[in-house]
Parts: structure tokens; C-alpha cells; sequence
């Protein structure tokens, strides 16, 4: 073959591959650039503040910003203890080449790939009916006052979605926690939970917070998992206990785009709704890039 | 105690004070709740898999959903109306259910597949130019940016497939229904592009320097060294980025049930609105009798869903390790 064909092939090849990934990041503007268009002259101070009102053709979002919050921080509290530990188990406590670990690890990466409804499934079959009919029964309760959708099961489903989320981040953050801190640790003679709790977690806090807020942005967008969990389709009154049902901004998004009576009427509300929960992840996933650059950058320079 | 040969030692050794033995059964404890701990993951994903079938059971043991959903009313052609050839319906609300699971395998494969044709060729070209092509520089800027595609909701996703795809592809083509298995395919894709660019770009950078530079020293060209050398060295992951994004697009409920329009017909245009299996779940859930043959029948889809993800995961997963293992034993 000549030279300067097998050139041209590679030119052809190189900005064949280049325009693959240049439609991708086009696309991404697309969306950006469509939301924020369509979305940001509804979003105002009173948007963000008031609920919805006239069957949710006006109004503002607040119920469903607030179920969010409610929902992500209580699925946080529940995941981060859980996912960490097992993280610290994987990387500081299993023994090399243990059968626990490495069915850990494989049970880990299925979790990740169940799909989101089978999480909601698994909310309705186990949370509700299981749990929450037994501690019904056990409490006495006549009516239902557990075994029915409310926002603890809904973050509980959602904790068990981000476990591996949680799992994956950890373990990296606790390899990149240098051994020579913990063998210094040890040879001082505080003993392996000390060298824990005073060494390796503070290290590897960075790492370990760049997680909570990756599972946070995962975990506030996930709309299948909570539709029979623990959402609802219009509520105004905040939620003020773990079995209250409680709005949420993606399922709200989805009730506002697929079950408006008057599209057009609601058109600037939908773009509303999800420009700010769009806007929502990307800071929480901007939050987590920055925390990692940190940390990578502190690493680079102790070493 | 020990044996006689540590007779010196051993009488020092075992006598530990009060506080170190209390210090050592405290290491004790807290090893064994953090190794207890980590079941967590496994429980829990055992507990999904046993939950969501307990649920389904009913239609095994309930002798009306037995009758009603039998596995042959399930998965062969149904006589719907007298005088008509038997035909495949999903119509589990009508006044004589109708359960035909293969209007719904049939949606899911049409919108997966649609997918796939789009998702597999951008996300695995756009991992070669990254991983090949790319000057540091724009690498460091591309990555992060595709990725930050997958941190997106699904239901951003879907709307985007509801209002700007479905439109234009209407504008465009002008379809018979506005929402059908192209609209939902193309949105499903956005979502498993980041998929299987992530994962395509992890076996190609896994592929050792020496390999390139081999190729380079005799004389190839970057092309032909990335497409002849690297690419079919990362094959084995390559495939499995693909296996993982087909199992995404199966399960992935939002943007095929805002984009597919719903409706559980049998046919091979891609320009038919689609209802697939996860959408189905989704979409008919909310309205069910708890513990009637219909709320038993959509676990059952629950457990199909988990099985078909749980086989593809693992193979995947097989690929990807099998590619690493192969490579850093050769690139050593």
C-alpha cells in the first residue's frame, strides 16, 4: 500500500472517531442549552419557594424541592455507614484472597446493574409489605400506618441502589491512603481499629465524601425507584413523618410532562422543574470533581 | 503450653495484662461487625431477587392466577376473539385478561436494539479517538464531559426524548405515532452511550505501551496501529462495554415510558409505538390489586428483568476481567 493512502485511511479513521465524540458532547449542549432556554424565565424566587397551584398549571415547586432534600438526606444517613464499612472491609480487614471478599465484590457489581424498577419492586415486596406489615402487626396497628408508601421506605430502596456507588468510591479513596501511614500507625502500637478511625478514614475523608455526593446526585435523580415507594403524584403539605408520602422534582417532572392536561399551559413550568433539577445534579457532580481533583492533587504533592 | 521448645518465651507471652486483653477483644468486635457488615451487599442482593419472586409466586401457587396467567397464555398465541386467528395481547385490565408476554419482549427488543444501533458505534469510535487520537489535552477534556452524559436523571433524558426527539423525528419523517420505538430507542441510547464509552475506554487504555510501540517501530501508521493492534487486543472488554450497555437498555425504565407511547403492539416497524417490559411495570403498578394475578404477573416481569441483567452482568463482567488479567500478565 502507498504511503499516502494509508495516510488518508488514518486521517478518515481519526476525524471519523473525532466527530463520535464531538456528536456526543453536541448533544450534550443540545440538552443543556434546550433546558436552560426553555426553563430559565419561569425559574424565579417564587418558583422555588411556593407549591403548586390550579391543578399544577402555576405555582412553584417547593414541596417537591423539599421531598427531595428529605429523601436524599435520609437515604444518605442510611447508605454511608453501611457502604463504607463494607468498603473498609473489602480494602483494610479481608484476608487476601478471601471467598467473602470476592463474592462481596461480584455481589457488588450485579447491585449496580439491576435495573432501577426491580429496586421499586423490591421497595413495594420487601420495605412495605415485609417490614412494614410485620412492624404494623407488631406495633398493633389496625390501619395501615407502616405497610403502606411513604418517604423511609422510598430512601431505604434508594440506599440500597447506591450501596455499590458508595463501595466503589470508598475503596479507591482508602487505596489512595498511602501504607505507609498505616504501617507508621501500627509500628507506634496503636492497635488495627485505631490506625482506623485516627488514620486511614481521616485520609481517605476526602475520597469518602466525593461518594456521598455521587451517590446523592444518583440517588435525587432516580424517579423508578420511588413511583410506588413513596411519591406523590400532588401533595402540598410537606412530609412530617418517615411514613408520610412526599413530592419529588423528577417525578414531578415526569406527572408534568406525560399527564398535563393542557401541555402548552404547562410547558414552562415542566422546563422549569427540570432545569433545576438538571442544574442540581451537575452541581452536586461538579462538587464531586472538584473534592477528587483536591484530593488527587494533595496526594501528588505529599508523595 | 505451646510446645517445649518456646518454654522460655511462652510463659511471658500468653499473659497478657487485663487492658491489652480487653483492648484485644475490643479489635475482635469491631473486626467482626465490619465483616459482618459486608454480607450487606450480598444480602441485599439476594434479598431483591428473593422478594421480588415471593411476590410473583402467587401466580404458581393462586389457583385464579393460574388460570388466568398460565405460562402457555403467557408465551403462545391466544385465540382473543371467536372466529379470529390466535393472536399475542396484552390487555391484563380487560374484562378476560389477556397476558401475552410477547408484545412486551417485542417492544423491548425493538427499543434495545435501536439503541444499540446508535449507542455501540459513537460510544466505542468515541472511546477510540479519546483513548488514541486525542492529544493529552483534549482527552483530559472530552472524558469528564461524556461522562457528565451519564450523571444526567433518566427522566431529564426522557424528556428530552419526549420533547425534542419525538418532535423532530415527527417534523422530519413524519411518523405515524409521535412516540414509537425510535423515539425511545434514540433516547435510551443517550443513556448507554456513557455506558459503553466508559467502559470501551477502560480496555483500550489498559492495552500495555509495548504493544503500540511494537506496531509504531515496524513501520505502522497510528491508524493501523490502533485499529489493528490496539483494538483487537481491548476486543474481549470492547464486548463486554457493549453486553453492559445492552443490559442498561433493557432495564431502564423513565425514558422508554415517556417516549415509547405505551401501546403493546406486535410488529416489526420501528415507527409503531412499543410498551416494553420495564415500562410496563412502571406504567401499571400504581393501579393494581395487591396479590391479584396482575400484581403477581408484573414481579414476575421484575424477576424476568433481574435474570436477563444478572446473566448479562456477569458475563460482562467475566470479559472485562478476563481482558485485564490477559493484558498485565503480556504487558509485564
Amino acid at each position: 500500500m502507498k504511503l499516502s493512502w494509508r495516510r488518508g485511511v488514518g486521517g478518515a479513521l481519526t476525524s471519523l472517531t473525532g466527530l463520535a465524540a464531538l456528536l456526543i458532547v453536541a448533544l450534550l449542549a443540545v440538552i443543556f442549552l434546550d433546558v436552560v432556554r426553555g426553563g430559565i424565565g419561569t425559574v424565579s424566587w417564587r418558583f422555588l419557594t411556593e407549591p403548586p397551584s390550579d391543578g399544577m398549571m402555576g405555582g412553584g415547586i417547593f414541596p417537591a424541592l423539599y421531598g427531595t432534600a428529605a429523601l436524599t438526606l435520609l437515604m444518605t444517613l442510611a447508605v454511608m455507614p453501611v457502604g463504607v464499612l463494607t468498603a473498609v472491609y473489602l480494602h483494610e480487614y479481608a484476608p487476601p484472597g478471601s471467598l467473602l471478599a470476592r463474592a462481596v465484590r461480584v455481589a457488588v457489581v450485579n447491585l449496580a446493574g439491576v435495573p432501577s424498577i426491580v429496586f421499586g419492586l423490591f421497595g413495594v415486596g420487601f420495605f412495605i409489605h415485609f417490614v412494614g406489615g410485620s412492624l404494623d402487626r407488631l406495633l398493633g396497628y389496625q390501619e395501615l400506618h407502616w405497610a403502606q408508601p411513604g418517604i423511609l421506605w422510598a430512601s431505604l430502596t434508594l440506599a440500597v441502589l447506591t450501596l455499590p456507588v458508595v463501595i466503589v468510591s470508598t475503596e479507591e479513596a482508602l487505596r489512595a491512603v498511602p501504607l505507609e501511614h498505616r504501617t507508621a500507625s501500627l509500628a507506634l502500637g496503636a492497635t488495627q481499629s485505631q490506625t482506623l478511625m485516627r488514620v486511614v478514614l481521616p485520609g481517605a475523608l476526602p475520597g469518602i465524601l466525593t461518594g456521598a455526593v455521587l451517590a446523592v446526585s444518583r440517588g435525587a435523580g432516580e424517579v423508578a425507584p420511588i413511583l410506588f415507594t413513596g411519591a406523590a403524584y400532588f401533595l402540598p403539605d410537606l412530609p412530617h413523618a418517615l411514613n408520610s408520602q412526599f413530592m419529588h422534582l423528577g417525578y414531578h417532572s415526569y406527572v408534568l410532562a406525560t399527564q398535563s392536561p393542557d401541555v402548552e399551559a404547562t410547558r414552562p413550568l415542566l422546563y422549569a422543574t427540570v432545569l433545576v433539577l438538571l442544574a442540581l445534579t451537575f452541581a452536586l457532580n461538579l462538587v464531586a470533581v472538584l473534592i477528587r481533583a483536591r484530593t488527587r492533587r494533595r496526594a501528588a504533592a505529599a508523595h | 503450653m505451646q510446645g517445649q521448645g518456646l518454654v522460655g518465651t511462652a510463659a511471658v507471652a500468653p499473659r497478657l495484662s487485663s487492658a491489652a486483653r480487653r483492648r484485644q477483644l475490643r479489635e475482635k468486635v469491631i473486626a467482626g461487625i465490619i465483616t459482618a457488615m459486608a454480607f450487606t451487599g450480598i444480602a441485599a442482593l439476594v434479598l431483591i431477587l428473593v422478594f421480588v419472586a415471593k411476590e410473583a409466586l402467587g401466580l404458581f401457587l393462586d389457583a385464579e392466577a393460574r388460570h388466568e396467567a398460565s405460562p402457555s397464555k403467557m408465551f403462545l398465541p391466544q385465540v382473543v376473539r371467536a372466529g379470529k386467528p390466535p393472536a399475542f395481547v396484552w390487555q391484563p385490565v380487560s374484562s378476560v385478561p389477556k397476558v401475552s408476554m410477547i408484545p412486551l419482549f417485542i417492544g423491548t427488543l425493538k427499543t434495545t436494539l435501536v439503541s444499540m444501533l446508535v449507542a455501540v458505534p459513537v460510544g466505542v469510535a468515541a472511546a477510540l479517538f479519546v483513548a488514541e487520537f486525542a492529544s493529552r489535552r483534549l482527552r483530559e477534556l472530552l472524558k469528564p464531559t461524556i461522562e457528565m452524559l451519564a450523571g444526567i436523571p433518566s427522566v431529564v433524558l426522557g424528556f428530552v426524548a419526549l420533547m425534542v426527539f419525538a418532535s423532530f423525528m415527527q417534523d422530519t419523517f413524519g411518523l405515524g405515532s409521535r412516540l414509537n420505538a425510535l423515539v425511545a430507542g434514540l433516547g435510551l441510547s443517550l443513556a448507554i452511550v456513557p455506558v459503553i464509552f466508559t467502559v470501551a475506554e477502560d480496555a483500550l487504555t489498559a492495552v500495555p505501551r509495548s504493544y503500540r510501540e511494537a506496531s509504531l517501530a515496524l513501520g505502522a501508521t497510528p491508524w493501523e496501529t490502533a485499529w489493528k493492534v490496539v483494538l483487537p487486543a481491548a476486543a474481549p472488554g470492547i464486548l463486554a462495554a457493549c453486553v453492559l450497555g445492552f443490559g442498561r437498555a433493557i432495564g431502564e425504565t423513565m425514558i422508554v415510558l415517556m417516549a415509547s407511547g405505551n401501546a403493546a403492539i406486535v410488529s416489526a416497524s420501528l415507527s409503531d409505538s412499543v410498551r416494553t417490559l420495564s415500562a410496563t411495570i412502571a406504567a401499571e403498578m400504581g393501579e393494581v390489586v395487591v396479590g391479584s394475578p396482575h400484581y403477581s404477573l408484573l414481579f414476575f416481569i421484575g424477576v424476568e428483568l433481574f435474570v436477563f441483567t444478572f446473566l448479562l452482568n456477569m458475563l460482562a463482567n467475566t470479559w472485562t476481567r478476563r481482558v485485564l488479567k490477559r493484558l498485565s500478565g503480556a504487558g509485564a
